[in-house]
């Protein structure tokens, strides 16, 4: 019966995302847009500026990992942090009210956004190949979807974290800016991280999006900087830490 | 179990301001309760402790049997709560929005299917049920709220100013539902207002909360007759009859009380209605010619002004509160 009832609040949960998410046509597109602008603009750019250390041109497919990771991660931080608006706009209430456990809505709110996350780098990875970027098997961009899944929980787990502890929507606009942005820029999903000076390879390898965009070049291109073992076991970590500590602060929030 | 709600000296304290100071009430189950206080009197703070929203800072309290900080579950299981403010997601259907209330209380689909028609018809809003709720209006945004603290079958429902900010007719629609509630779905009812009309026309008792505290707690008649009575207005043609009038009234001890300014006297009295042919009749055997008669009903503003010492919304202090004030400082 326990188990009955944490199932059908996650289940609840994650239903109400999706249909928010069926409803918001105009954020999706959105959201595809900046990643597929990226790809194209920067992917040709690069493509005629520059040279690969030991010759040949840049190939645009390099950027698409990095894409679709960049996009996850805005899409999962964006899930957790949605919490602020559940508080502004008052249905927050009603979730703290209900006799269920505030872990298992939280972790239904986490499934609910990385489920639209996950949606969000599937449609990117498909277009990515329309316009003509290969992977490697079939079997590398299932295991890629799976590499979404675990690092958006852990960008959703702290997405809820910092809702549950920021007071206001203003303060949620500064974390992003200082958030998002060098997450992307410091995770090599622009520029290879083989040769990088010291201080900023100390900044890339701190930074988890590294390894969500480092496997998944792994899988879908088949070659990697970082080892994918060493990959896989920091995303597991971060992002069973991550959830751990957004159901925890979110236990304690008040409406 | 003897009482829906119980609440001892329950007190809770933000930093400096004592918002709910040792509040001590008995609601039985089915009754319509109503806490009347002025905005920042405390009444919210109470319902968010009495809903399990926020923890009391001393005191207990049960509700339906369940200690609110012990057994919080058990409590949130059993009540339905209604906020001031709207706590529906505007993005979704009312129907969705029902249907996730359901599911989070654990119904199942069966029971979500028929209590979501049950529900609809009884706020009538059967047929906006698959629009968005962006585009409903506050009335009705405030129906569906009724309505879906209602789905899950809770004991106990705690409505916060349930008609704030809707136009009148709107209002006298949510009277008529939360009566239907109590009278046919039992349900028993906890409602913070600061409408005396609201008050008066719904709640079985009623407690004047100010500051904190609760000054009065009384069925709204018995609160009306605490002030003495009706009052009857005589409009003398001669000030000077005035003081003559009064005396003939104190001498024969048919009034409760007997005041008078300028040409008018005041007289409370029980039973009003009855009282004027024989207070006329004194008049004219005493050869004094009157050319107004009014009989007021005291209100539950009256009632107010009593407690507190003032209107509980700025205003002009009418003929009628004068007099009020002068009952009141008599009876000191």
């Amino acid at each position: 019966m326990e188990f009955g009832r944490a199932a059908q609040t996650v289940y609840t949960m994650w239903l109400r995302e999706m249909i928010r998410f069926s409803r918001s046509k105009s954020r999706i597109i959105g959201a595809l847009a900046t990643p597929l602008f990226f790809l194209v603009i920067l992917g040709t750019g690069f493509s005629s500026a520059f040279q690969v250390r030991g010759g040949g041109t840049f190939d645009k497919s390099y950027l698409a990992p990095g894409l679709i990771g960049m996009s996850v991660l805005f899409a999962s931080l964006m899930g957790g942090v949605s919490i602020i608006w559940d508080r502004e706009f008052g249905f927050l209430k009603e979730i703290l009210i209900a006799p269920v456990s505030r872990f298992f809505v939280s972790l239904g709110k986490a499934i609910g956004g990385v489920t639209t996350a996950m949606i969000q780098g599937i449609l990117i990875m498909i277009i990515a190949r329309l316009i003509g970027i290969h992977y490697v098997s079939f079997w590398g961009v299932l295991a890629g979807i799976g590499i979404m899944f675990i690092s958006g929980i852990g960008f959703i787990g702290l997405g809820i974290a910092i809702a549950s502890k920021i007071e206001s929507h203003e303060g949620f606009q500064m974390v992003m800016s200082f958030l998002t942005m060098p997450l992307v820029l410091l995770s090599g999903a622009f520029f290879p991280i083989a040769n990088l000076p010291g201080w900023l390879k100390v900044f890339v390898y701190a930074n988890p999006l590294t390894y969500a965009v480092e496997a998944l070049r792994y899988f879908l291109l088949g070659k990697s900087f970082i080892s994918i073992w060493l990959c896989i076991a920091v995303l597991v970590i971060f992002s069973t830490a991550m959830i751990s500590l957004g159901g925890k602060l979110f236990g304690k929030m008040r409406a | 179990m003897l009482y829906a709600i119980e609440t001892s000296g329950i007190t809770k304290r933000f930093e400096e301001v004592t918002a709910v100071n040792n509040i001590s009430i008995s609601v039985k189950p089915g009754e319509l309760f109503g806490l009347l206080g002025p905005n920042g009197a405390g009444k919210t703070t109470l319902i968010n402790m009495l809903s399990t929203m926020i923890e009391p800072s001393g005191g207990r309290a049960l509700v339906w049997g369940h200690d609110v900080v012990k057994e919080a579950d058990m409590v949130r299981q059993n009540i339905g709560v209604v906020f001031q403010d709207t706590t529906l997601d505007d993005r979704l259907t009312g129907r969705e929005n029902l249907d996730l209330h359901g599911r989070l209380y654990g119904l199942n689909g069966k029971t979500r299917k028929s209590r979501i028609q049950d529900v609809l018809s009884l706020v009538e809003l059967t047929e906006k049920a698959d629009v968005i709720v962006k585009t409903y209006s506050g009335g009705m945004m405030r129906r569906l709220e009724i309505a879906r603290g209602l789905m899950h079958h809770p004991h106990v429902l705690f409505l916060d100013e349930p008609t704030l900010g809707l136009d009148p007719q709107t209002r006298l629609h949510i009277w008529e539902y939360i009566n239907k509630l109590n009278s046919e779905e039992g349900v028993t009812i906890l409602l913070t207002t600061h409408y005396m009309e609201e008050a008066d026309r719904l709640c079985d008792r009623i407690a004047i909360i100010d500051y904190g505290q609760i000054v009065a707690l009384d069925t709204p008649q018995d609160l009306k007759n605490m002030l003495g009575g009706d009052v009857i207005t005589l409009g003398l043609e001669d000030p000077g009859d005035v003081g003559k009038l009064c005396g003939t009234y104190q001498k024969n001890g048919c009034a409760n009380i007997v005041t008078g300014k300028q040409n008018e006297v005041f007289i409370t009295v029980d039973n009003g209605e009855r009282q004027i042919p024989h207070i006329l009749a004194l008049a004219s055997q005493a050869g004094i010619h009157i050319f107004s008669v009014s009989l007021r009903k005291p209100t539950l503003d009256d009632v107010f002004i009593h407690y507190t010492g003032r209107a509980i919304r700025d205003k002009e202090v009418s003929g009628m509160e004068e007099v009020g004030y002068k009952m009141r400082s008599r009876r000191k």
